[in-house]
């Protein structure tokens, strides 16, 4: 069964993202997987996340499966056009690759090769659209396909975007073009949230909550100013301030969280961005 | 001048869908030579509509419609029928009708497709651009095109990286496009626009035929560099 499936049938589901190393050395994003092996039912890799430059999502989800772990796929479109797109879409299947999260991706100015040209060919909705017609067996011009792919269709969705409604109704769009599951931007307030899944309800599509690790006020600070959609109150970054420990902070914050807004979705989306390692002990406290 | 071609009809007819009173737009300027939007393609347009039923509250003929003072001006005189209507047709470049949209509180709808600015950028002065995308999709935005206003040019809603209002890329300097485009729609009370998947864009309406690039100018350098046969 794959991730939407699975939350089809109550399952809550975990997943949680890995980024692929800036080089060839994979063994520290293999290892991060390697501690969540078992707790996870499948993992994230980005695609050049924050359009920083590093090695493929479509290689390193391949070694996930070698390893024996299960992959979703992540696609943006700001450096492909749809021949490419459609092209690693069949090339993902063909390596056994079928969870694919379709992003539209950040602008090439954010990362660290601005002089780059940005290609928004597709965007999220025909990415869904153009994967969901190779399933068809047609490619975007109509043309035949010799052997047709299965996927198991993913989109995101920003909880906490002001104003929602425009996210609400792109979402919808996502819906009726073949997302299967929705994965969050990182939610810290339950109200909006909750806020949020009622009024996503009657599109009966899994939404899977996404978690971010706290590592220091600092960092929650930083993301007040600068992520779109994310909103960390003032209480907890206080907590992160005062603690002790930052990091049992950090996974106390995260287990409350999901234990606050497990009731209103179908699973988790953990990002912990260089503390996987803490992922096992969020999943233990929040009682998964 | 700006090179533009008259969208298929019942293209105009779906997006008048829903809506009985129409006010017509023309424009003295290019849309004029080009037999898409002078006055007697406005007088054609409008027994074409009033021949399927719609109502035509008025129709007047701007001399350059992509001058946004001038449009208000121009448009001032009609306002009685203009309030009446459900929409305005708007029947030249992609400049103009934002420059209409930009000046009245209706939704606009676009009767022409834009094949090639030949590198003019009409009497305009203000913020607003056509990319010559050959598939004018401002129907669809209340009037504010997408392709430039996006810095990603997306056609089928905002990113999630609008913070406050302001585009992930440069905040300070940029607005984010969708965030206005959704603002306008909502004050027209035509969400429900935003709700239509665009298909992919046809990017090889991008490519001008031959003979439209074929201005004086472009002819003679191009016939210096041809060999002689």
């Amino acid at each position: 069964m794959n991730i939407a499936e699975l939350a089809r049938h109550g399952k809550f589901v975990i997943t949680a993202e890995v980024g692929p190393p800036k080089g060839v050395d994979l063994r520290e994003m293999l290892e991060a997987a390697e501690v969540m092996r078992g707790q996870v039912d499948a993992f994230n890799v980005t695609d050049q996340q924050s359009s920083v430059m590093r090695l493929g999502s479509l290689p390193a989800c391949r070694l996930l499966k070698e390893s024996g772990l299960e992959p979703v796929l992540q696609m943006t479109c700001r450096d492909r056009n749809r021949i490419a797109l459609q092209s690693d879409l069949l090339g993902a299947y063909a390596l056994g690759i079928t969870n694919v999260l379709c992003l539209t991706g950040d602008f090439v100015a954010l990362g660290d090769h601005p002089q780059a040209r940005s290609v928004f060919d597709l965007d999220s909705v025909s990415l869904l659209v153009a994967a969901r017609k190779l399933q068809e067996g047609i490619d975007m011009s109509g043309n035949e396909l010799t052997g047709s792919p299965e996927f198991c269709l993913g989109a995101v969705v920003s909880p906490g975007a002001d104003p929602l409604e425009p996210q609400l109704i792109k979402m919808e769009k996502k819906v009726k073009a073949g997302a299967q599951f929705f994965q969050t931007q990182a939610v810290y307030e339950p109200e909006r949230f909750e806020h949020f899944t009622r009024a996503v309800a009657h599109l009966n599509v899994p939404v899977f909550l996404g978690i971010v690790l706290l590592r220091s006020a600092g960092m929650a600070r930083f993301m007040n100013r600068n992520v779109a959609g994310v909103h960390v109150p003032e209480a907890l970054i206080e907590e992160m301030e005062n603690a002790e420990s930052r990091a049992r902070k950090s996974v106390e914050i995260a287990a409350r969280l999901i234990n606050e807004m497990k009731g209103m979705c179908q699973g988790v989306h953990i990002m912990a961005i260089g503390w996987e390692k803490r992922v096992p002990e969020v999943i233990e406290a929040a009682g998964l | 001048m700006i090179i533009s071609e008259a969208k298929p009809l019942p293209e105009i007819l779906g997006y008048l869908e829903g809506e009985q009173r129409v006010f017509i737009v023309g424009c003295k300027g290019c849309a004029e030579a080009c037999h898409t939007g002078g006055e007697a393609q406005v007088v054609e347009m409008k027994g074409q509509l009033e021949a399927e039923g719609k109502e035509i509250t008025g129709y007047t003929v701007v001399d350059f419609l992509c001058d946004k003072a001038l449009v208000k001006l121009r448009l001032r005189p009609h306002e009685a029928e203009i309030v009446s209507a459900d929409s305005l047709l708007v029947m030249t470049c992609g400049l103009g009708v934002q420059a209409t949209a930009a000046v009245v509180d209706k939704l606009v709808h676009p009767a022409c497709n834009v094949l090639n600015v030949g590198g003019a950028r009409g009497e305009w002065r203000g913020e607003e651009r056509c990319l010559e995308c050959g598939d004018c999709l401002l129907d669809y935005t209340g009037g504010i095109c997408p392709l430039t206003a996006c810095t990603k040019s997306l056609i089928n809603g905002p990113c999630g990286g609008a913070k406050d209002g302001r585009c992930e890329f440069e905040p300070d300097a940029r607005e984010c496009g969708w965030q206005r485009i959704y603002e306008r729609l909502q004050k027209l009370g035509r969400l429900d626009k935003m709700s239509i998947i665009l298909e992919a864009k046809d990017y090889s309406k991008m490519r001008p035929p031959q003979n439209l690039r074929s201005t004086i100018m472009w002819a003679l350098e191009r016939k210096d560099k041809e060999p002689v046969k």
